[in-house]
């Protein structure tokens, strides 16, 4: 009789071990995990997923007042409400992959402390169930634009748009990555998730989100925004929305290059923590 | 010819004493320095064996040093040991929970493991809706979990509660209803950890239909550790027996056993100082024929004496008795006490143990010292110990009932 192992598990590691057949197998744990990630946000709540709708929509109207209204900072002929709109759309999907897959291990320690299943299923399905949230506040965004394309406002549609997907599989990427190598360096010493809240609140600022980028041309932050791949990703998804804003080939392929660096890197170092990270968490 | 279905190779496992702190990072960068010289982990060479009571001069420690055993298809391999002897650790690497330091396990087949059931349950989502999530987390697809649907609710008793959140269940119907889900998973190897001491008498005993049913009817090959040997007796064709992160004995399942029970110490000795001016239970312990003190588990066929130190400061209307309880905690002999003995200062009592007319198990030990008004002293577990079952039933692995064995014998006439 042969001997034919169907696997073996060893104390030595690969440096990329991707089991896409096993990730295959483990589909609909995905789903569900997607599943219950949407439906149990909101549960016991008078209004739902309305919430999807109305935090967005919140915060856009503040940033409005604070910014536009009371600082008065110029957004370059686009309505400051749509132009706030856009840009908090695009970065509320990045920071919620981001902060959701950053504390996966330390989150789900007690269900990874006693069943195997690929790891890597639990950030891809924050990050699938979150593309359902930006689905939802996506279709806002459209419903005001028409509003203010029928308004007589100076944003037209144009054929970029076709590009958007692109640009969330970028922002995708970006938070899975750097939510991964988070997560895993997180597993051991706890100090990165308290400077993560911090982080995040910070490169919000420097990824015009709310600021147009004629703010920091002139001063010595130039290069914060410069380097950041978010600020070429919010800015582009506004070009392509809006057909306004700032873009370069140089950023395209920063940006690209950027994003998959981050991700590739982001699954090396989960990779090699998933294996016994939870002697140490 | 043999057929191994699961091959475990010399696995060891290390862990860190202590907590992580700024302490611990020297330790990382010294590590990594060695590794990036190409030279060998300097943490490995220095842990210590898993002896959990005795405290070591080492931070790194063995839980589990070189274990290697095979299993067949279609065996149920038992897994013994005290409580930190490494049975969990080397459950959680069979079930790829966490990563062996050193060693290999090679397998033939999908390990499923049904350690402390119930988590991965979402307290919002209803019943039915943490039967999938349950169901997939351990490896089940939606079909397979859609097909026998019907099969898990009938058998977890929850019908009337499937489509209301969990958090609305009682904890006895939340471990029922996972304890279903992972009944019904079809892996090839199935690893079990300690399920059966959850619910209501009812549902234990369907828990171990069930585990029979897996493991004796439909032939599957299971790990199984737990502290019940009653269960481990009637279930496992063989054994392991784990001391202190070692295989130290394997076997066929009765051998490891009397291996296991024979090894344990199964007696503490209860000492205690009190005050001088109140009476109290100094010291209980048991001793042999010789007087010598015995810790270990006991023989029926020995003499067994157990042992009180009383100290007495006031005689006068001084009262004292003890009774031997089950694991259960029934009582099943009264050993009373003729108070007029009783003098001030310490007191040496002891008493010859029936240890012929018990059956094997674990019994402890309850006493009491009091007077008219007031109880000075009583606990129902001074001290616990454990007596081999030798009669030809037990023996034979089947359970006996009541706890008193008589010595009297049958008179056989053939007519």
């Amino acid at each position: 009789m042969k001997n034919e192992w169907l696997y073996t598990i060893s104390a030595k590691k690969k440096l990329i071990d991707f089991n896409f057949k096993e990730i295959w197998q483990y589909r609909d744990l995905l789903l569900l995990f997607v599943k219950r990630d949407v439906i149990t946000v909101y549960k016991q709540t008078v209004l739902g997923p309305l919430w999807y709708v109305i935090q967005p929509l919140f915060t856009t109207v503040i940033f409005t007042l604070v910014f536009n209204t009371i600082a008065n900072i110029d957004t370059g002929g686009i309505p400051p409400f749509l132009f706030n709109l856009a840009g908090v759309v695009s970065w509320n999907y990045f920071k919620e992959c981001l902060t959701g897959t950053a504390d996966t291990f330390k989150k789900n320690q007690a269900v990874f402390g006693k069943v195997y299943f690929p790891r890597v299923v639990m950030p891809l399905s924050i990050v699938l169930s979150n593309l359902i949230k930006f689905g939802i506040q996506l279709a806002i965004f459209v419903a005001f634009y028409l509003y203010f394309v029928f308004q007589g406002s100076s944003v037209r549609p144009n054929l970029y748009a076709l590009f958007f997907p692109v640009i969330v599989i970028v922002m995708a990427l970006l938070g899975l990555g750097l939510g991964m190598i988070i997560s895993s360096m997180v597993t051991k010493y706890r100090d990165l998730s308290f400077l993560l809240n911090f982080g995040v609140q910070l490169l919000m600022y420097v990824s015009l989100v709310t600021l147009p980028y004629s703010l920091f041309a002139n001063n010595g932050f130039a290069w914060a925004v410069d380097y950041n791949p978010m600020a070429y990703v919010i800015e582009f998804s506004r070009f392509v929305l809006l057909g306004e804003g700032t873009t370069s080939m140089f950023g395209v392929v920063y940006t690209l290059c950027f994003a998959a660096g981050v991700f590739l890197l982001g699954v090396l170092v989960f990779n090699k923590t998933e294996k016994s990270f939870i002697d140490t968490i | 010819m043999k057929d191994i279905i699961l091959k475990v190779e010399n696995i060891s496992k290390q862990y860190r004493l202590g907590t992580i702190g700024t302490g611990t990072i020297s330790h990382d960068l010294n590590r990594w320095w060695h590794r990036m010289r190409g030279k060998e982990d300097p943490y490995l060479k220095i842990g210590e064996t898993n002896d959990r009571a005795t405290k070591g001069k080492s931070q790194y420690a063995w839980a589990l040093k070189d274990i290697s055993f095979e299993v067949e298809r279609g065996e149920v391999l038992g897994i013994i040991g005290k409580n930190g002897a490494g049975k969990s650790t080397l459950l959680k690497i069979l079930s790829k929970v966490t990563g062996p330091t050193t060693g290999e396990i090679k397998t033939k087949g999908r390990i499923a493991s049904l350690l402390e059931v119930g988590t991965g349950f979402h307290p919002e989502m209803t019943g039915k809706e943490n039967v999938f999530l349950n169901g997939a987390i351990l490896g089940m697809t939606k079909a397979e979990i859609n097909s026998k649907l019907y099969e898990i609710i009938e058998f977890s008793g929850c019908q009337r509660y499937i489509d209301t959140p969990v958090k609305r269940y009682s904890s006895g119907m939340k471990v029922r209803l996972a304890f279903a889900v992972a009944a019904f998973l079809e892996p090839d190897i199935l690893v079990v950890d300690e399920v059966l001491a959850v619910g209501d008498a009812e549902f234990q005993k369907k828990a171990i239909g069930k585990m029979q049913d897996i493991s004796k009817g439909d032939g599957r090959t299971v790990l199984f550790v737990s502290h019940n040997m009653a269960a481990v007796k009637d279930l496992c064709t063989r054994g392991v027996v784990l001391v202190d992160g070692k295989i130290d004995f394997q076997g066929n399942v009765d051998s490891c056993i009397d291996f296991y029970l024979k090894n344990e110490k199964a007696q503490k000795i209860y000492n205690k100082k009190g005050h001088c001016n109140s009476n109290y239970v100094a010291r209980v312990f048991i001793t042999d024929d010789l007087g010598d003190e015995v810790e270990r588990a006991i023989q029926r066929s020995e003499k067994i004496y157990l042992n009180f130190e009383l100290y007495i400061n006031d005689a006068t209307d001084v009262y004292f008795g003890s009774t031997l309880l089950s694991n259960l905690n029934d009582p099943i002999i009264s050993l009373p006490f003729d108070n007029k003995f009783i003098n001030t200062g310490f007191v040496h009592i002891k008493i010859l143990l029936p240890t012929k007319n018990l059956k094997g198990g674990e019994y402890f030990v309850e006493a009491a010292l009091w007077n008219k008004g007031e109880v000075f002293d009583r606990k129902d577990d001074f001290i616990s110990f454990v007596i081999i079952g030798d009669t030809v039933i037990e023996k034979s692995g089947e359970n006996i009932k009541g706890y008193l064995i008589s010595d009297e014998v049958w008179k056989i006439k053939s007519i």
